[in-house]
């Protein structure tokens, strides 16, 4: 028999569990039974269906891009998350846990943002819901997130600044289990990645799977058959585990998950943890990290907030182990030319995230078959990174 | 018996509760560490905690999480903490427990850094982000030597969770006293006192009670119920505040005298 993954206990292989204080653990079982329950009511997945079609604007449609096909010689759809409400994937996740947030009886939201997409898409779902929200997001992601806060603060959350550590993405994680460990009783922790202890990283990639659903759907309309490549960025990894996981069992199609280069390959100028990292313990969850000689945490770099991040969720980690998935580096500036050039040849900004799994495709160009079909989950809009791109113009 | 298990009868026999200090290692530096160690020995500090800096401490609040940024700013790591309880063991035999995250273990090698701390002279460990259930390959080798594993029972714990835990732990059970991160805090709930007596019924082993312990009102009171108090932040705090003072080994010594004294006199 074939052995079903995670475990009970929440593990891939050697990766995953759950390695957090005490405290969390009965937080932990509350929640792993409530997702189950909601799971199987029929009226849970209905009222999930409903905002995804009615508010968020699902299904978002597979585009055949055809100038940039062109130009980079083979077939590339784009799966449009960036068209959802908010601007990308992240608020699939957000619905599907603030609903279930409420379903438990929890009063209050709370969490982490780095290139604050999650944030918004948060504070969004707290507004519809009508429940209190923070969200703790890094000092220095603040600075070159201006819009993003903006925003969450127009929604009515409130934006706590993170000041310690690196002022990223993972000291955000870290303020925000500090928050759930003292207020567990009471405030739900909607985790934004496939990343954190179990079950978490099984909830968001079951909320995010919709995408790879709708794809696989659509591309055998467009196509009559599936593709050859699926293509995504991997920070923590939601919108990569979301298209990847409903294509798992086709074996002829390639996943492809894009990681940040960043600046190069030395410690701490990028955020390529599968690539570079090692085996860790991170945030509840055991998987490939970036860190020291010592097991300290690393920082990391990349032009994409969303992919400044010195682990990975260890789904991920497992699927590059057992070689089911395969994991690329492109660095800051190739996924800066992917910015410009999506922009030029079809109108579309892409998120500096999604532009890295453009830049993959294009530096693969000449790899391709003829007839290949490529998808790349085109995460997110790229309105937010205009103030960084601008930088580069 | 290791030094816990030995402190434990020894306190049993005079009829006292436990005091347990911890000080971040290598904050403001590892000779100060060693300084301490001795001065909080002397000052009536029955077993002492050494933390081991993490870069990501989820389960600290601000007084420990800058003391172990302070600590990494200064290069410690867990070689050079080895060769500072190698130093300490020449001169005292006070049951030394090391506060951790996983991952410095884990990156370390799960099974030479129990050896090493055996080796070195560390009795128990105490992981903040290790549940039993992640524990296995700690205890494999934990318990083929004489290195206490020491779990965590929580406000929150579950009675099979509690039993779990208690079933899990040697040398001693840390109760946490309140749902959050370490941190000075002024007073704890009532209801602090069942839970403990609720733990003593499910198991023998001794029960101490870290997290928010501040002042000697509080730790007076905690003694009268738990086998041992675990005071952390409000020494850290008072390290941070001398940390160029000449006289940080005295003001951490009269502290601990205190402190020591409310919580053997109950």
């Amino acid at each position: 028999m074939k052995k079903i993954l995670p475990d009970t206990k929440g593990h891939w292989g050697k990766f995953g569990g759950k390695f957090v204080p005490e405290t969390l653990m009965v937080a932990l079982e509350e929640l792993s039974s409530a997702y189950k329950e909601a799971k199987k009511d029929k009226k849970f997945s209905e009222e999930v269906d409903y905002f995804l079609r009615q508010y968020v604007g699902r299904p978002s449609p597979l585009y055949y891009a055809d100038r940039f096909s062109k130009k980079v010689g083979v077939k590339v759809y784009l799966k449009r998350e960036d068209l959802l409400h908010t601007g990308a994937h992240k608020i699939n996740n957000t619905i599907g846990q603030a609903l279930l947030a409420k379903r438990m009886g929890k009063k209050r939201l709370i969490a982490e943002t780095g290139a604050g997409q999650h944030g918004v898409a948060t504070a969004t779902v707290a507004a519809l819901l009508g429940m209190p929200c923070d969200v703790y997001m890094g000092e220095d992601d603040i600075a070159r997130q201006k819009l993003n806060v903006f925003k969450m603060r127009l929604l009515g959350t409130r934006v706590v600044p993170v000041k310690t550590g690196s002022k990223t993405l993972k000291d955000a994680i870290n303020e925000a289990l500090r928050d759930w460990v003292t207020n567990v009783r009471t405030t739900y922790y909607l985790l934004g990645s496939v990343v954190g202890p179990y079950p978490y990283p099984v909830i968001v990639r079951d909320f995010q799977s919709v995408i790879g659903k709708e794809t696989r759907r659509q591309i055998r309309k467009l196509e009559g058959r599936l593709p050859d490549y699926v293509v995504a960025c991997v920070g923590g990894g939601s919108n990569s585990m979301g298209i990847f996981y409903p294509f798992l069992k086709d074996k002829k199609v390639k996943l492809i998950g894009v990681e940040a280069g960043g600046l190069g390959l030395a410690l701490g100028k990028h955020g390529a943890s599968l690539n570079k990292g090692t085996e860790g313990v991170l945030h509840g969850a055991k998987t490939y990290i970036l860190q020291d000689k010592d097991g300290q945490i690393a920082p990391t770099h990349s032009v994409a907030p969303g992919l400044d991040y010195s682990g990975v969720g260890p789904e991920h980690a497992y699927l590059k182990e057992t070689g089911r998935a395969s994991y690329y580096i492109v660095k800051d500036k190739d996924a800066l030319d992917a910015f410009f050039m999506l922009s030029r040849l079809e109108g579309i900004l892409p998120a500096l995230e999604s532009s890295h799994a453009l830049a993959w495709v294009r530096n693969f160009s000449s790899n391709f078959k003829k007839n290949d079909v490529v998808v790349v989950n085109l995460s997110g809009r790229g309105d937010k990174d205009v103030d960084i791109v601008e930088d580069y113009l | 018996m290791n030094r816990i298990e030995k402190k434990w009868k020894e306190l049993k026999r005079k009829g006292l509760k436990a005091f347990i200090a911890f000080v971040t290692a290598g904050d403001p530096s590892l000779q100060d560490t060693y300084k301490l160690v001795l001065e909080m020995e002397k000052q009536g500090a029955d077993i002492i905690e050494l933390g081991v800096p993490f870069s990501d401490p989820i389960a600290d609040g601000p007084v420990i999480q800058a003391s172990a940024q302070r600590a990494l700013l200064k290069g410690v790591n867990l070689n050079k903490i080895f060769q500072l309880v190698k130093e300490l063991r020449k001169k005292t035999d006070v049951p030394l427990v090391f506060l951790s995250y996983y991952n410095p273990i884990f990156h370390y090698g799960v099974k030479k850094f129990v050896e090493d701390a055996v080796r070195y002279g560390i009795d128990g460990v105490i992981v903040a982000d290790l549940p039993p259930e992640e524990a296995k390959e700690l205890k494999i080798f934990s318990s083929k030597k004489w290195l206490d594993t020491i779990f965590l029972a929580a406000p929150t714990s579950s009675k099979e969770r509690l039993i779990k835990v208690a079933k899990e732990s040697t040398g001693f059970i840390y109760c946490v006293s309140v749902a959050g991160v370490t941190g000075v805090r002024n007073s704890l709930a009532q209801t602090l006192k069942n839970r403990v007596q609720d733990i003593k019924r499910i198991t023998k082993k001794p029960v101490a009670v870290g997290f928010g312990v501040s002042n000697t009102k509080t730790a007076k009171w905690v003694a009268s119920f738990a086998d041992g108090v675990i005071v952390g932040s409000a020494i850290v705090k008072v390290v941070k505040d001398n940390l160029n003072s000449k006289d940080l080994i005295g003001k951490i010594g009269r502290l601990v005298e205190n402190l020591a004294l409310s919580i053997h006199k109950v």
